[in-house]
């Protein structure tokens, strides 16, 4: 069974991110980038399904400017067999990534498609979901647990009051949420060996992928500052400064 | 610039961050070895960082090594516990014969052997190596006698195998002072007990160190590296290679207080206030900030000209100085940032104080990389 893996590079989750000046978005210059976290948490079940003899070759993807490869790199030390950089310095929004998506599956033909349910940097929550539908394929989202046999997955998913399992045919998207695994540290030797494995370079243009952006950014703005609560002695204190002070029943 | 050893940053980072200030505390308070954490690092393959791939390891150079050390250290963890397990094995690689790299070299890389001691230090001599007293004498049999002491042997007690200097021929006897010495391997696991006895020192930091006792340990022959009497040449590639790894130590030591302290100056408030808006704080964080820059250099410096097959003798020591100096003077800062909390042990900052403070005097005193430079470096007459 072939898997690949989506990978995006993001601000490191341990960053304080700033607004920039302009109000165009987040300063990502000299800003330490990494994996997005459930990226790697997908890049950890791809992993075991090899080791567990699941899997027999596995695919990392990431898409945007050149030093996406680094994050790639680290999947390759994770574990994964070689990697495709899909080349750009323009904006990738959610349906651009998908598209291109859609058309490396075509190119690769893999049983399982595993990204992160979403990146940590726009929140956005779509890809996965995009993916499967352009492909016309089953969809497993936000799952905690996958088992793969006999042309099926069963996906447990984290929804709002439990847990539910989907059986979904293959092939199939399976995104992932963060009580799937916990992500290896690669070893010494596994990131030397990293070093020789094939990182294949491809652009958007050559996969015939308009990737023009659907959606404008008016804004970026820092959360308002939360101010200091006060402590009511009585529900009727309470009902009569929601009524008359804060306007709000 | 990219930074080529950003990957194995990150995943050392990775590791690190599983062994967290309450591990350590932990440890501290028992005075307990951080086994679980140098298992991590074994497995990881991180401290067979310098054998080559013949042997098991990774083959990378000392730049790679250092890249690890710091790393380990600015993530508040303490490498110093086995850092030793990296750099010992230097002098079997460079001197030791193929039948010894054979024996021992492929156990240290698997960390199934651990060689993380080296006897050299004496109660009577001690940066004076030369005037050990330790002698190791070859009986009927051709194996060595050792008879002698050393102390601030550290690790010893989570070490299979130590390399030991002793005196094979007198003082009196040799026609050059750094003539006379030999380096040994000894098997712990052999001796203890048959004349080889360890007594732990407590100290102001967890560090694991001893005082190990010789009273007629016979080891065999083949003991021996390289050739009888020049042993204190062999040790000398092998300490610069110390000085260069515990100068980046020392630099990831730093990098941690500079951080730990921006952090705390950045969420602090009094009177109303960030404490990092006031430049009695900022600027001696600033201050640190450069210090660290600039000792950096130097430990890069040092690490590229040993790389190159030079001795790098007043590059390590050179390192060795200002990257300690640099992260004591951070630690002194980070104390001072955080007030009355310095002390309070849940904040790390004591703890990471007493460990670097270290640095200055081990493994060798600043003074005396003052006088190297003056006689070495700048043809001053020798000052003791």
């Amino acid at each position: 069974m072939k898997l690949l893996v989506a990978v995006k590079r993001v601000i490191d989750y341990n960053i304080k991110v700033r607004v920039k000046g302009d109000e165009t978005g987040v300063e990502t210059a000299n800003v330490k980038m990494s994996m997005n976290p459930f990226d790697e948490i997908a890049v950890e079940e791809a992993v075991r399904l090899h080791e567990a003899g699941t899997a027999t070759e596995i695919v990392a993807v990431s898409m945007g400017v050149q030093q996406c490869q680094e994050t790639i790199r680290t999947a390759l030390a994770m574990g994964c067999d070689r990697g495709i950089h899909v080349k750009t310095d323009d904006e990738l929004q959610p349906l651009a990534v998908a598209k291109l998506l859609a058309k490396i599956v075509e190119q690769e033909s893999p049983d399982v498609v595993v990204l992160g349910k979403q990146a940590i940097d726009d929140d956005s929550n779509q890809t996965g979901q995009m993916l499967a539908g352009l492909l016309g394929w089953s969809q497993g989202t936000f799952a905690s647990e996958i088992a793969l046999a006999d042309g099926k997955a069963n996906v447990t998913r984290e929804i709002d009051g439990g847990l539910q399992t989907v059986a979904i045919n293959l092939p199939a998207v399976i995104t992932t949420d963060l009580r799937l695994n916990e992500p290896r540290y690669a070893s010494l030797p596994n990131i030397m060996k990293a070093k020789k494995k094939e990182i294949a370079e491809i652009t958007p243009e050559e996969l015939g992928v308009d990737i023009a952006p659907r959606l404008t950014t008016l804004k970026v703005t820092e959360p308002s500052q939360r101010e200091g609560g006060i402590k009511v002695e009585t529900v009727a204190e309470l009902v009569n400064k929601l009524k008359n002070e804060v306007g709000v029943i | 610039m990219t930074d080529e050893y950003a990957d194995i940053r990150e995943q050392v980072q990775k590791l690190c961050s599983q062994y967290p200030g309450e591990y350590w505390r932990k440890l501290d308070a028992e005075r307990a070895y951080p086994t679980e954490f140098v298992q991590a690092l074994t497995e990881a393959g991180y401290l067979s960082v310098l054998i080559p791939e013949e042997f098991g390891g990774s083959g990378l150079g000392i730049t790679a090594a250092a890249v690890i050390m710091e790393e380990i250290q600015k993530s508040g963890c303490n490498g110093g516990a086995c850092h030793a397990q990296m750099y010992t094995m230097g002098t079997v690689l460079r001197h030791g014969s193929d039948e010894q790299k054979q024996k021992y070299l492929p156990g240290i890389a698997s960390g199934e052997l651990r060689l993380q001691a080296f006897g050299v230090t004496e109660p009577t001599s001690g940066t004076d190596t030369l005037s050990l007293r330790t002698t190791a004498v070859k009986n009927g049999d051709g194996d060595y006698v050792i008879n002698g002491q050393k102390i601030w042997t550290s690790r010893v007690e989570h070490s299979d195998l130590m390399m030991l200097l002793a005196r094979t021929q007198s003082k009196e006897e040799v026609k050059k002072r750094t003539d006379g010495l030999s380096v040994f391997i000894v098997d712990m696991r052999e001796a203890l007990g048959n004349g080889l006895e360890i007594k732990p020192i407590r100290t102001m930091i967890n560090h694991a160190t001893t005082e190990v006792f010789f009273d007629d340990l016979v080891i065999p022959a083949n003991s021996l590296v390289g050739e009888e009497g020049k042993g204190f040449r062999y040790i000398l590639d092998g300490m610069n290679a110390e000085r260069i790894l515990i100068a980046a130590e020392c630099i990831g030591d730093a990098r941690w207080f500079v951080q730990k302290a921006t952090d705390y100056a950045n969420d602090r408030q009094v009177f109303g206030r960030e404490i990092g808006k006031n430049q009695g704080i900022q600027f001696p964080i600033a201050e640190a900030y450069m210090q660290t820059e600039a000792a950096n250099l130097m430990v890069e410096h040092a690490a590229r000209v040993y790389e190159g097959g030079s001795r790098a003798g007043a590059e390590a020591n050179m390192a060795k100085y200002l990257a300690s100096e640099a992260s004591w003077k951070a630690a002194d800062m980070c104390m001072q940032t955080h007030g009355g909390f310095a002390f309070a042990e849940e904040y790390d900052v004591e703890r990471k104080f007493r460990e670097t403070r270290l640095y200055r005097i081990a493994p060798i005193s600043n003074n005396l990389v003052l006088s190297f430079i003056a006689e070495h470096v700048l043809g001053l007459p020798k000052s003791y």
